[in-house]
């Protein structure tokens, strides 16, 4: 197939950027997204071009490397799925894809379509962990976990931390990061022991970082490559809320 | 400004809710009673309920609970659109259309433009029937009220001015659709089984709200 792709081009973070038209010809309907703009940086090898700077590692939907925003969309148009395991049967012949990197003020971009999402890590940082001494390997029965409780942990534990859910929100928000984040630990009792300082800390360190706020859209959900439910946002405001609330307060 | 910037972004969408759904508890005690006009030729009823919310000493308290209800709900809003919109200073070349929920994109726009209809509702109404002077009627029954019933239909004999009402209050109709639900899910309530039922029910309950209050004007300027 042959395609007209619309790319945005920035040298750097501090240097202006602006849309280039490429052409790609012949590209196999059974390439993957990212096979295709290999194809493309080898021809701008060749013609001794800067080739296109984009993320990408495992190229098998787990690590949460490739970010491109599709059409309008982050990660394409098909659901569930990253961009690196797209395929071009999904575009038609001689169709035009604008392809633009995530877009928010926390992820500023890096070169091209690669963005720093250090913000995802300050945020883990900030809270994102359980701190239990080493030792020896505890017995996998000793603390018995409510099948249902392990399985929303599971489904909250699969975000892989893309920034799918920030580029999609209208508000740049990352609420549905950080409440699977929080989610994955509040559902099992090694969670328990510092969930509330986990939720209050960094809920402050994703309003600091300057993402914006919820306005429960549900974008997030629907272009979640791993289709995190909505509805760990609303645990993670109820840890929140109680955490503030219902808590005694330290000191 | 500073200090209500500070609070974080779940705590703003915490009170934003709770505001809103008190806003939501006295729309339908406004409707209740708007409703009342239709229902004799004389006002009696009406201006009688009006005189009562008027007058009566309890209301009178909760008439600044309310106004405070207003002005948190629509400082937090602002305060929360502008950060949203600061959280992507580059915009996209694409549009997104991912948005499952069509008019959350316009909670800015229609609460703006129910924040005009509410100053201009007010200088007609309230401001009126609190500073002014409106005529007193003396019914059959030996009652005397202030006639506030007719101020209300000499209003709305101008068509302008309907088709101005009419609009406004779809708006809130679709501010109220969305918001709604939202408020369940900023709250922390999000079930498999209830939250299909809540936004059946906020799209409903919506929907009742806007038509109770538009059939006014149109009952009074039709008929
Ligand atoms: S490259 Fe690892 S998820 Fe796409």
């Amino acid at each position: 197939m042959d395609l007209t792709l619309k790319i945005w081009r920035q040298p750097s973070t501090d240097e202006k950027g602006k849309f280039v038209d490429y052409q790609v010809q012949d590209i196999s309907a059974d390439a993957s997204f990212l096979e295709m703009l290999d194809v493309l940086n080898e021809q701008l090898v060749v013609n001794d071009e800067d080739p296109v700077a984009f993320d990408h590692d495992c190229r098998e939907g787990i690590c949460g490397a490739c970010s491109l925003y599709i059409n309008g969309r982050p990660h394409g148009p098909d659901k569930g799925i990253t961009t690196c395991q797209m395929h071009m049967r999904r575009f038609k012949d001689g169709e035009t894809i604008v392809i633009e990197p995530w877009r928010a003020k926390p992820f500023p971009v890096i070169k091209d379509l690669m963005v720093d999402r250090t913000a995802f890590d300050e945020i883990i940082r900030a809270g994102g962990y359980i701190s239990v001494g080493t030792g020896g390997m505890p017995d996998a029965n000793a603390i018995p976990i409510p099948k249902r409780d392990a399985d929303i942990a599971m489904d909250a534990a699969s975000c892989i931390g893309c920034g799918a859910c920030v580029a999609a929100c209208k508000n740049a928000s990352a609420m549905l990061f950080v409440a699977a984040k929080v989610s994955q630990f509040a559902m099992l009792p090694q969670g328990k022991v510092e969930a509330r300082e986990r939720v209050q800390n960094m809920v402050s360190k994703m309003d600091e970082l300057g993402f914006g706020n919820c306005s429960n859209t549900y974008a997030c959900e629907a272009e979640c490559p791993k289709e995190i439910s909505v509805s760990h946002i609303a645990r993670m405001n109820r840890e929140f809320f109680s955490s503030k609330l219902i808590s005694e307060k330290e000191k | 400004m500073s200090k209500s910037l500070s609070y974080s972004s779940i705590t703003k969408k915490i009170v934003l809710s709770l505001a809103g759904l008190f806003l939501i508890s006295f729309l339908v005690v406004h409707l209740l009673i708007n409703m009342l006009i239709l229902f004799d030729d004389n006002r009696e009823l009406f201006n009688a309920a009006a005189h009562f919310m008027a007058t009566n000493p309890l209301i009178q308290v909760f008439q600044y609970v309310l106004f405070f209800g207003f002005i948190l709900h629509i400082v937090l809003g602002l305060i929360i659109q502008i950060q949203n919109w600061l959280a992507r200073p580059v915009r996209y070349n694409r549009k997104g259309y991912s948005e499952l929920s069509y008019f959350s994109k316009f909670m800015i726009h229609t609460g703006a433009i129910i924040f005009i209809f509410l100053i201009i509702h007010f200088a007609n109404f309230f401001v009126i029937a609190k500073f002014g002077h409106i005529d007193p009627i003396t019914y059959d029954s030996g009652n005397t009220y202030e006639d506030l019933g007719l101020l209300i239909i000499k209003l709305f004999e101008d068509g302008i001015y309907v088709i101005f009402y009419v609009i406004s209050i779809l708006l809130l109709g679709f501010h109220l659709d969305h918001g709604f639900q939202s408020a369940f899910q900023s709250l922390g309530i999000n079930h498999s089984r209830y939250t299909p039922f809540i936004k059946t029910f906020g799209t409903l309950f919506s929907a009742v709200i806007t038509l109770g209050f538009i059939s006014i004007p149109l009952v009074i300027y039709f008929f």
